[in-house]
C-alpha cells in the first residue's frame, strides 16, 4: 500500500448557500484540522450532506467557500455504496483510476481489498452482503488515496455488529487523513470521532463543537466517561430539532 | 425453458381454436382455410415461402441492425451534448408521428422495389423505440452513481467522456435492451409494411400474390411463416440483450 498522503486542513469559511430558494448556509466557518476525523451531527435536514456535497465540490457554493491547505482531492463515500452492479469488486475499487483515465493498479486494489477484509476475487455488489459491499465502497474511497475523505452517513444501513466492525475498520484505514463523516447516530460519532460538530438550521449553524478523549482505537461509545459528552450531544441534538 | 414451454402450449391452444373454428363453421377454404389444408399449401411450395422468408429475415435484420445502430448514436449524441439534444428530441418525435403506413409507398418511389425502401422503413420504425429507451437509460444514472463519479473523474471534456464510458453508458444497458427488444418485436411489421408498398419478393409479396389469386390457404402458409419468423427474431434479440446485461436480477 503506498504511504498515506499529507495531511490537508480544509477550511471552510464564510460559506453561503441556497437550496431551493432559502438560504442554507449563510456565512457558515468551520475548519477541519489535518488528520482529523470530524464527525457531522444533526437533525435531518440540517445541512449536514450539503456541507459534505460543498467540500466534494458537488454542490454550487454562492459564496465564501472551501479551502484546503496542503493538498486537495476528496474522496467520497455515500449511504448507498454507489457500487457499479456490473462490476466485480476489485473493478469498482479502480474505478477512479479508469474515470482519469490512468492505469488501473490492480495489485494496489487487491492489497486494499483484502486489507478491507473483502476477497479480492469477489464478484459483483449484488453477490455480496451489505457488509461486504461497505468494505468494497471503502477499499474503494483508500485506492483514491486523496488527502481528504468524506463519508455521508456510509454504515447507517449496518446491522449492530457488522457496523462496529466496519466502524473500527474505518478508522484504522482513514488513519492520517483528514476526514468528515455525516451520522445520525450519536453513538457512532462516540465511537469514532476524533471531534463531533453538531448542526442546527437554519441558516446553518454549530450548535454543539466538542472533542472527545484522544483515542487510536474506536472508543466503546458505553464507557460512563463519554457520558457526559453523549448528554451533551444529545441536547444539542434536541435543541436544534 | 418454462417459458418455451409455456409458449408452445399457447401456441397449440390457438392452433387448436383455429381447427375447432374452420371446422365448425364450415367455411370454405377461400375464406378461412383449416390448418391442414395451410400445412399443405406450404408443403406444396416450401421452396418458393422458405425463399421469400429469407428475404423477409434479411430485410429485418438490416433493419433492425440499422435502426439499432441509428438509435444508439442518436441517444448517445443526445447524452453527449445538450446543443444536440434540443435538436434531436423533435426529430425523435416528428419520426414517430409520420404514419410509416404513408411513407411506404414514397419510399418505393425514391428506392425502387428491392430491398431499399423495405430497410428504410423498419429502420425509421425501429429507430425510435431504441433511441428513446437509450436516451431514457443515460438520463437516469443512479445520482448517487453519477455524484461518485464526478468526484473521482474531475472535470474537463475527457473526464465526462470517459464517465460516459465507464458508468452512465453500461448503467443504461438495461433500458437499450428493452429499447431493441421492443424494436425487434416490431422488425417484422415495418418490413410487410414495406414489402405490401410494392415488391417482388418476402413474404409480404407472398401474401399480396396469393390474395390475388385467391390461394387464401398459400396467404395463411405466409402469414404462419412470418409469424414464426417474427418470434424467432424477437427470442434471439430477447436472449442477446439479457446477456448484455447479466448483472440485472429478474423475477421469475
Amino acid at each position: 500500500m503506498a504511504a498515506s498522503p499529507a495531511a490537508t486542513r480544509i477550511d471552510i469559511s464564510g460559506l453561503g448557500l441556497s437550496y431551493d430558494g432559502t438560504a442554507l448556509f449563510d456565512g457558515f466557518d468551520l475548519t477541519v484540522e489535518p488528520g482529523e476525523l470530524l464527525c457531522l451531527l444533526g437533525p435531518s435536514g440540517a445541512g449536514k450532506s450539503t456541507l459534505l456535497r460543498a467540500v466534494a465540490g458537488l454542490a454550487r457554493t454562492e459564496r465564501g467557500g472551501v479551502r484546503f491547505d496542503g493538498g486537495c482531492g476528496v474522496a467520497l463515500m455515500t449511504q448507498d455504496d454507489a457500487l457499479l452492479p456490473w462490476a466485480k469488486a476489485i473493478d469498482n475499487v479502480v474505478l477512479g483510476a479508469r474515470l482519469r483515465g490512468d492505469r488501473p493498479d490492480v495489485q494496489r486494489a487487491a492489497a486494499l481489498l483484502r486489507a478491507a477484509g473483502v476477497d479480492a476475487a469477489a464478484g459483483r455488489p449484488a453477490t455480496l452482503s451489505g457488509g461486504m459491499r461497505k468494505r468494497v465502497a471503502l477499499a474503494r474511497l483508500l485506492y483514491e488515496d486523496r488527502p481528504v475523505a468524506l463519508l455521508d452517513e456510509p454504515f447507517s444501513a449496518l446491522d449492530a455488529i457488522t457496523r462496529r466492525s466496519v466502524q473500527a475498520l474505518t478508522r484504522r484505514l482513514l488513519a492520517g487523513r483528514t476526514a468528515m463523516l455525516v451520522t445520525h447516530d450519536p453513538f457512532e460519532a462516540l465511537a469514532m470521532a476524533d471531534r463531533i460538530v453538531v448542526l442546527a438550521g437554519s441558516p446553518v449553524r454549530i450548535a454543539l463543537d466538542a472533542a472527545p478523549p484522544r483515542s487510536g482505537a474506536l472508543r466503546d461509545p458505553a464507557d460512563p466517561a463519554l457520558r457526559p459528552l453523549y448528554l451533551a450531544v444529545l441536547a444539542a441534538l434536541e435543541d436544534a430539532a | 425453458m418454462r417459458l418455451a414451454l409455456s409458449a408452445l402450449a399457447v401456441f397449440a391452444v390457438l392452433l387448436g381454436a383455429w381447427w375447432a373454428l374452420s371446422a365448425s363453421l364450415g367455411l370454405p377454404a377461400y375464406i378461412l382455410p383449416s390448418p391442414l389444408q395451410t400445412a399443405a399449401a406450404f408443403a406444396a411450395r416450401p421452396a418458393f415461402i422458405l425463399e421469400n422468408a429469407a428475404v423477409t429475415a434479411l430485410e429485418m435484420a438490416l433493419g433492425f441492425a440499422c435502426g439499432a445502430i441509428l438509435g444508439i448514436l442518436c441517444a448517445l449524441a443526445m447524452a453527449a451534448a445538450l446543443p444536440v439534444r434540443m435538436v434531436l428530441r423533435p426529430v425523435l418525435v416528428a419520426s414517430q408521428a409520420i404514419p410509416v403506413f404513408a411513407l411506404a409507398p414514397i419510399f418505393v418511389v425514391w428506392m425502387g422495389y428491392g430491398m431499399a425502401p423495405k430497410i428504410a422503413i423498419a429502420t425509421l420504425v425501429i429507430f425510435f423505440p431504441v433511441a428513446a429507451a437509450f436516451a431514457d437509460g443515460l438520463r437516469r444514472t443512479p445520482p448517487a452513481l453519477a455524484e461518485a463519479a464526478r468526484v473521482m473523474a474531475g472535470t474537463g471534456l475527457a473526464a465526462r467522456w470517459r464517465v460516459l464510458r465507464h458508468v452512465t453508458v453500461p448503467a443504461a444497458l438495461p433500458a437499450l435492451g428493452t429499447g431493441l427488444r421492443v424494436g425487434a418485436g416490431v422488425a417484422a411489421i415495418a418490413a410487410v409494411i414495406g414489402e405490401w408498398a410494392g415488391s417482388s419478393a418476402g413474404l409480404g409479396y407472398v401474401m399480396l400474390w396469393a390474395n390475388g389469386r385467391s390461394q387464401i390457404a398459400l396467404m395463411f402458409a405466409a402469414l404462419i411463416t412470418l409469424f414464426a419468423l417474427a418470434i424467432a427474431f424477437a427470442a434471439l434479440i430477447d436472449v442477446l440483450t439479457r446477456r448484455m446485461t447479466p448483472w440485472i436480477a429478474e423475477t421469475p
